[in-house]
């Protein structure tokens, strides 16, 4: 059954509701306090998402201080359940522009009982695009010219777009300048052994879209993946042209991308929502270029010393930089005293984290700056068990770089007025969860 | 920007309902619709505001759609617990669903739906009529979950007004949203309904794959979800519709790309051609493994997810065993699932790179993920011989580090390898003996002793290791002392010398009278007895070889995982169990149809698992009772045990009374079965899968005939006729001996026949089997087909009955190694009597019966057509279960066929 849930509730960390609505008359409207007292106040709680309390099963995000928590007594969809709270609180976050957390709820009650009640219906999720809602569900939460007058009516049509098959975009918008913004944003996730080699390695990539176009634009984006090159020049029965192409393991579409094309013909071709939206996302394992290497050694020096020395070689073009290098590695919990020296950034100790903490605001390529350090330690009786060190971790940002090397290689818009299009494309590798084993 | 609802939140020192019901009847519009947000804020943080209901239904006659909404949202809350007053809101809501603004109209309908209250509900029926045939689509897919609403408050009302067929209309509609909460309210009413309402043809699983294109992701969902209960016909309808369905793989909405791959799933089963087998197992490992990119809470579930299907179809995650590493950062709920997961996966190519993961996590913090992991190295010694040795000296690794909890949970898995792989790493033993002292889990005290005690003679200080514990003896846990006179008792036989025959009267004594342990007791007494009657038959107990265990891990039985894929993404897949299990909600139906293949093994089998729910981190439950030896944390039956039969707790009198002085009135009576009264026919072809038919038959015997009783029950809406039946080649050559007569059968009746059967028709080659294939036709319905069993009970003729000396010489006629027999541990007489008359009843016949030492010894013989004799011997003690049947016969062949038929007969 593609129910997804009979009751929601928004919690704060003491538990108090801040917001619920039962969807179906299945679970009791006291279930809520099951949850506090048998997941909330025990150490169960972060212990696993999906529990079953007595006839009812609680399925349960933290989402900045909030608890999402739904509540079920059918066997209902797991997955489309936390999907949808994924996509409300998206949704929530658009309305209320950025934030959500307890406050943003509080000051937003009445906006998000409405929308709780248009999103889903008798437990199955509606359209939940923020783009569609926002014709005709208007708040003061939303600064919108249609909630000027309180007895205003709904733009014409609103139930139409809800419903059709362009359930994401609305008509009859016009810009001046058309303009199409593109986001490659990559975030490598490595996990190497102490010894160096690469235990697992991955890109996760996204493409995100800005659309300021008019009308109703068929658009078309090609990518150097060697499938989808392979299958054009096939179609063009021509040669493709030589460059890196790289191979998507993976990838996952908006729900405004033609699945059914894209599978017989390995096209892109999309009708896009305005404004701002996650065209795409992919996934790479094969040939990706680590931006960083991490050379870690790490002496224990009888128990009260010890001797860390870091080298970060950054293997990306000379003209090229990172941003926001931080990397972070572990020392016991009883450090007493650091000092360190280092070639480029800054370190220090965060006794919070038990980590030395070193950051380098810009960093080049193809340089390899060093950090060494020395820490001393609390010799301590009861400390019996020997210290398991946790991964070395790291953040940076690297513009204009693409781990995966995809690049894009044409937009095309396509809309029946034919204006011209001016389209921007901007490329940047982030880290993941970057960790090196020590 | 934000809003500033908070300040409704606050409330003033003054009695606040009074004053709230005075602004919601100001005259002025802003400061009651302050007013209701008021109450609405009161309501969410918990205050009775029902004494409000007029004032606030007072404010519905607006014109202002925020206020309206916030109106009906107090009404679904409290008309329920105000029902006479709720009907105050009843003129509203009609004139509303007539509103020319089409938001308003699905509003008053959907807010009509939410109200339970009957009086409103009578009243809801015409403007529902109405909206289901809005010309708006917004109107139609509210009114479509409207009908699904209104058939949870009554479905009778649903019926009678036309609801469903408007509702099969909407599936044709032009609109995809329409057609989408059309199929979720049909799927829904369906699942709550035992007729046949929403049945998926062809035609229409055509029509819905193509409206797939066009609806919103959630809409993909309801229509995946109700596809998948689809049976193609044939392997190309289902690599069609597979065709179809895979570029829904490619979607960013996970709960979209799950119910695909349970699409898939279903329909592979039926796909021959192994290169479109391996070519979709390609497709989907791609999809999944991007699921592991989600939020850990989405992760939890695909992970969940893909435990199962990887037990299914290993080949479509067997490379990707990297994805499942586990990140420093990832919830204990995901690291959990995915050691799980790559224990499944571990195989000989990639167990270095495990094995190295493993070690990793087992020095990480968290003490139940560090458990777990080393577990998960004792399970890949299990499960991959080549690799047990690599395991067992990372286990050593890890001991060394001497990790309390380390050293203790490797102590229990090094248990195991040894039951697994006996005489092969005994060398270890010694390594082990250092820990000993750190022991303080009974778990891991019980399974050192263990081993102690099964390697007594191999350890030169075995009778001062065990000495050790037993000081403590009645401090221990039940595990602990099971396990302590057990492996004194082996030591014992080891080496009869005179410190191990001190302590085991140590322990003996310590185990009878100083302990209310009913295990324990009985178990020390029947050592006792065994070792005081005859020494070497308690070795031969006692030291007898135990069976090799094997590997747990792919442990859920087939068809408990068939019904698990089959809910995909649901809770019962991340709870691994039958959705029956936890959905405690009473259907409408009267019969059970389909759920009757999974009647109680599957929920045993479920609690079993260990990677069930959120108990993975806790060890299963240990049963101490009744199986000697630490066996309940092996993997293995641990019925292997060479103490005398699994007993329950009832003494035998006439063994022990010499020692414990028990009277015969300690025997524990065992509640007689009641006799069988007519069992209704057994379901073969449940209406679900017959479109509505269903045929419930069985073999049975009636003045010397066989006939095929068959009950044929109309649920579909169409009247049947021209049954036709055909019975496939089976052992006894079983056929119809007329025509099948069955008169035409209206909607919602059913016939009942006696067909009668003749034998030798048709014999199917090879060995005997109870399989018979039943094949039945009717004029408007394709053919069905349906499997049955043979009982070899309704062939026994009635000229069975032998003479006591013919009984004799047929017997010594007939070779020993013709004589074949089997224990039935669970069956009990409790009375010859009645047994011999149930016997009898089916056409076995006593011909004598003696006594032997404290058991009864039955005589019977039974004849198959063309005079085959079966002779039969049953030896039991009355009333303790445990039946032993021994069977000669001129076709041993035969004789599985006759245990079986006999061990139903007895269990009643």
């Amino acid at each position: 059954m593609p129910v997804a849930a009979s009751a929601i509730y928004f919690l704060n960390l003491r538990g108090d509701v801040l917001i619920n609505r039962l969807y179906r008359d299945d679970v009791g409207g006291n279930m809520v306090d099951a949850f506090r007292t048998h997941i909330m106040q025990t150490k169960e709680l972060g212990t696993c998402p999906v529990r079953q309390i007595g006839g009812c099963s609680f399925f349960y995000m933290r989402i900045s201080n909030v608890y999402i928590v739904i509540v079920v007594s059918s066997n209902a969809n797991v997955a489309c359940a936390f999907k949808f709270v994924v996509e409300a609180v998206a949704l929530f976050k658009s309305y209320f522009g950025g934030a959500f957390d307890e406050d943003a709820i509080r000051n937003n009650f009445v906006l998000i009982y409405e929308l709780l009640d248009e999103i889903m219906d008798f437990g199955y999720p509606q359209n939940l695009s923020p783009e569609i809602l926002k014709l005709y569900i208007t708040q003061e939460g939303v600064r919108s010219p249609f909630s000027s007058k309180p007895t205003d009516k709904p733009v014409p049509n609103a139930t139409l777009q809800v419903t059709g098959a362009v359930g994401w975009r609305r008509e009859g918008l016009n810009y001046k300048k058309n303009e199409v913004f593109l986001d490659i944003v990559e975030s490598v996730n490595l996990l190497m052994s102490s010894k160096g080699s690469v235990l697992r390695c991955d890109v996760t990539g996204k493409i995100l879209m800005k659309c300021f176009l008019s009308g109703m634009p068929d658009l078309k984006l090609g990518l150097n993946d060697k499938i989808g090159l392979e299958k054009e020049s096939q179609l063009k029965s021509r040669p493709t042209k030589s460059g890196k192409t790289i191979e998507l393991d993976d990838v996952t579409f908006h729900q405004c991308v033609n699945l059914t094309r894209f599978n017989s013909e390995k096209t892109v071709s999309f009708v896009p929502p305005d404004g701002e939206f996650e065209l795409m996302k992919y996934r790479i394992t094969e040939g990706v270029n680590l931006p960083f290497r991490v050379l870690p050694t790490i002496k224990e020096l009888g128990r009260t010393r010890m001797e860390v020395n870091v080298k970060v070689k950054s293997v990306f073009g000379a003209k090229m930089f990172a941003l926001g290098v931080v990397i972070k590695i572990p020392v016991p919990k009883q450090t007493a005293k650091t000092s360190f020296q280092v070639t480029s950034g800054r370190a220090k100790y965060n006794a919070a984290i038990d980590c030395l903490v070193w950051k380098i605001r810009k960093f080049p390529g193809q340089t390899e700056p060093t950090m060494s350090a020395e820490v001393e330690l609390i010799s301590t009786m009861t400390e019996k068990k020997s210290w398991t060190r946790p991964p070395i971790q790291m953040e940076f940002q690297v513009p204009m770089f693409t781990a995966s090397g995809l690049r894009v290689r044409f937009l095309k818009v396509w809309e029946k007025s034919g204006y011209n299009t001016v389209e921007w494309v901007r490329y940047i590798t982030k880290a993941g969860s970057y960790e090196i084993r020590c | 920007m934000s809003g500033h609802d908070s300040k409704y939140f606050s409330t003033t020192k003054k009695g606040e309902i009074p004053e709230l019901k005075e602004e919601l009847n100001s005259q002025y519009k802003d400061k009651r619709k302050d007013a209701v947000k008021k109450v609405i804020a009161a309501m969410t943080v918990g205050k009775d505001v029902s004494s409000l209901f007029t004032d606030v239904v007072n404010c519905m006659q607006t014109e202002n759609l925020e206020l309206k909404k916030l109106v009906y949202l107090y009404l679904i809350n409290y008309a329920k617990s105000q029902p006479d007053l709720a009907i105050l809101a009843v003129n509203t809501f009609v004139k509303d669903s007539q509103d020319p603004n089409p938001l308003i109209r699905a509003l008053a309908v959907r807010t009509m739906g939410c109200i339970r209250v009957d009086k409103i509900t009578e009243y809801l029926c015409d403007p529902l009529q109405r909206c289901l045939k809005d010309d708006d689509p917004y109107v139609r897919k509210t009114a479509s979950i409207c009908v699904a609403k209104l058939y949870d408050i009554n479905a009778e009302l649903v019926e009678d007004r036309g609801f469903l067929e408007s509702l099969k209309d909407l599936i044709s509609d032009n609109n995809p949203m329409v057609v989408a909460n059309a199929v979720a309210a049909l799927a829904e009413i369906q699942e709550n309904s035992n007729r046949p309402i929403f049945e998926i043809t062809g035609h229409t699983l055509s029509k819905l794959l193509t409206a797939l294109n066009e609806c919103t992701e959630w809409g993909q969902v309801f229509i995946l979800d109700a596809l998948s209960k689809y049976k193609a016909a044939d392997a190309r309808e289902a690599e069609n519709i597979v065709e179809r369905v895979t570029p829904r793989l490619q979607h960013a909405n996970c709960a979209v790309v799950l119910s695909a791959v349970k699409m898939i799933l279903q329909q592979m089963e039926l796909i021959t051609s192994t290169d479109v087998v391996r070519n979709l197992c390609k497709k989907m490992a791609p999809p999944l493994v991007t699921l592991l990119s989600a939020e850990p809470e989405i992760q939890y579930v695909a992970l969940r997810n893909i435990n199962l299907i990887v037990q299914r179809r290993p080949t479509i995650l067997a490379h990707e065993i990297k994805v499942f590493f586990c990140k420093y950062n990832d919830p204990i709920y995901v690291k959990m699932e995915k050691l799980e997961i790559m224990i499944k996966l571990a195989s000989d190519r990639n167990i270095d790179q495990v094995l190295l993961e493993f070690k990793e996590y087992a020095t990480e913090v968290d003490v139940d993920f560090v458990r777990k992991a080393v577990r998960a190295i004792g399970r890949c010694a299990i499960k991959l011989e080549r690799a047990a040795e690599r395991c067992i000296s990372v286990l050593l690794e890890l001991i060394k580090i001497k990790v309390n909890y380390v050293v203790q949970e490797a102590i229990i898995v090094i248990k195991d390898i040894f039951r697994r792989y006996p005489n092969t790493y005994e060398s270890i033993i010694a390594t082990l003996c250092e820990s000993l002292d750190t022991l303080d889990e009974p778990e891991a005290k019980a399974s050192m002793i263990w081993i102690i005690g099964e390697y007594a003679e191999r350890i030169d200080n075995a009778d001062e290791l065990l000495e050790s514990f037993l000081e403590s003896f009645p401090e221990e846990p039940a595990q602990v002392q099971l396990q302590l006179l057990t492996a004194t008792v082996k030591l014992f036989l080891k080496k009869p010398t005179e410190g191990p025959q001190q302590m085991i009267q140590v322990v003996l004594n310590n185990a009878t009278v100083e302990t209310d342990n009913p295990d324990l007791r009985d178990r020390a007494y029947i050592y006792w007895r065994l070792l005081s009657t005859d020494p070497e038959a308690a070795k031969d107990v006692v030291l007898a070889e135990k069976p090799v265990i094997s590997d747990d891990s792919n442990q859920l039985d087939s068809s408990l995982l068939d019904e698990l894929l089959a809910n995909i993404a649901t809770l019962s897949s991340v709870y691994h169990k039958p959705p029956e299990a936890f959905v405690t909600r009473v259907k409408t139906t009267a019969q059970r149809t389909e759920e009757e293949d999974y009647p109680d093994g599957s929920e045993t089998g479920n609690s079993e698992s260990p990677a069930y729910g959120a108990d993975t981190g806790a060890s299963p439950p240990t049963s101490s009772s009744s199986v000697p030896y630490a066996a309940s944390r092996q993997p293995a039956p641990a019925a292997a045990a060479p103490a005398p039969a699994p007993a329950p707790a009832a003494p035998v009198p006439d063994l022990l009374g010499d020692l414990i002085g028990l009277d015969n009135s300690a025997i524990v009576p065992v509640d007689q079965p009641t006799e069988p009264a007519g069992p209704p026919l057994p379901v073969l072809l449940p209406a679900a899968t017959g479109q509505g038919l269903q045929i419930s038959a069985q073999l049975t015997r009636r003045d010397g005939q066989i006939f095929y009783s068959m009950s044929f029950e109309n649920n579909s809406q169409i009247p049947l006729d021209g049954f036709m039946i055909q019975f496939n080649k089976n052992s006894f050559g079983l056929a119809a001996a007329g025509p099948l007569q069955v008169p035409q059968l209206q909607p919602g009746t059913s016939a009942r026949t006696l067909l009668p059967m003749v034998l030798f028709q048709n014999i199917a080659p090879g060995p005997p089997n109870t399989l018979l294939q039943v094949a039945v036709k009717n004029s408007q319905q394709p053919v069905w087909y349906f499997n049955d069993k043979i009982s070899l009970l309704v062939l026994f003729s009635e000229d069975g009955r032998m003479e006591r000396g013919n009984f004799l010489e047929t017997w010594r006629s007939i070779p020993d190694s013709n004589e074949v027999s089997k224990d039935f541990p669970g069956i009990v007489v409790n009375s010859v009597e009645s047994t011999l008359d149930r016997l009898a009843a089916s056409n076995m016949f006593f011909i004598a019966k003696r006594k032997h030492a404290n058991q009864d010894v039955l005589y019977i013989s039974a004849k198959i057509p063309r005079g085959i004799p079966f002779l039969i011997e049953l030896t039991t003690v009355i009333g303790i279960p445990g039946v032993k049947c021994a069977v000669k016969t001129p076709s041993p062949e035969m004789a599985p066929l006759f245990f079986e038929g006999i061990e139903n007969l007895l269990m009643g």
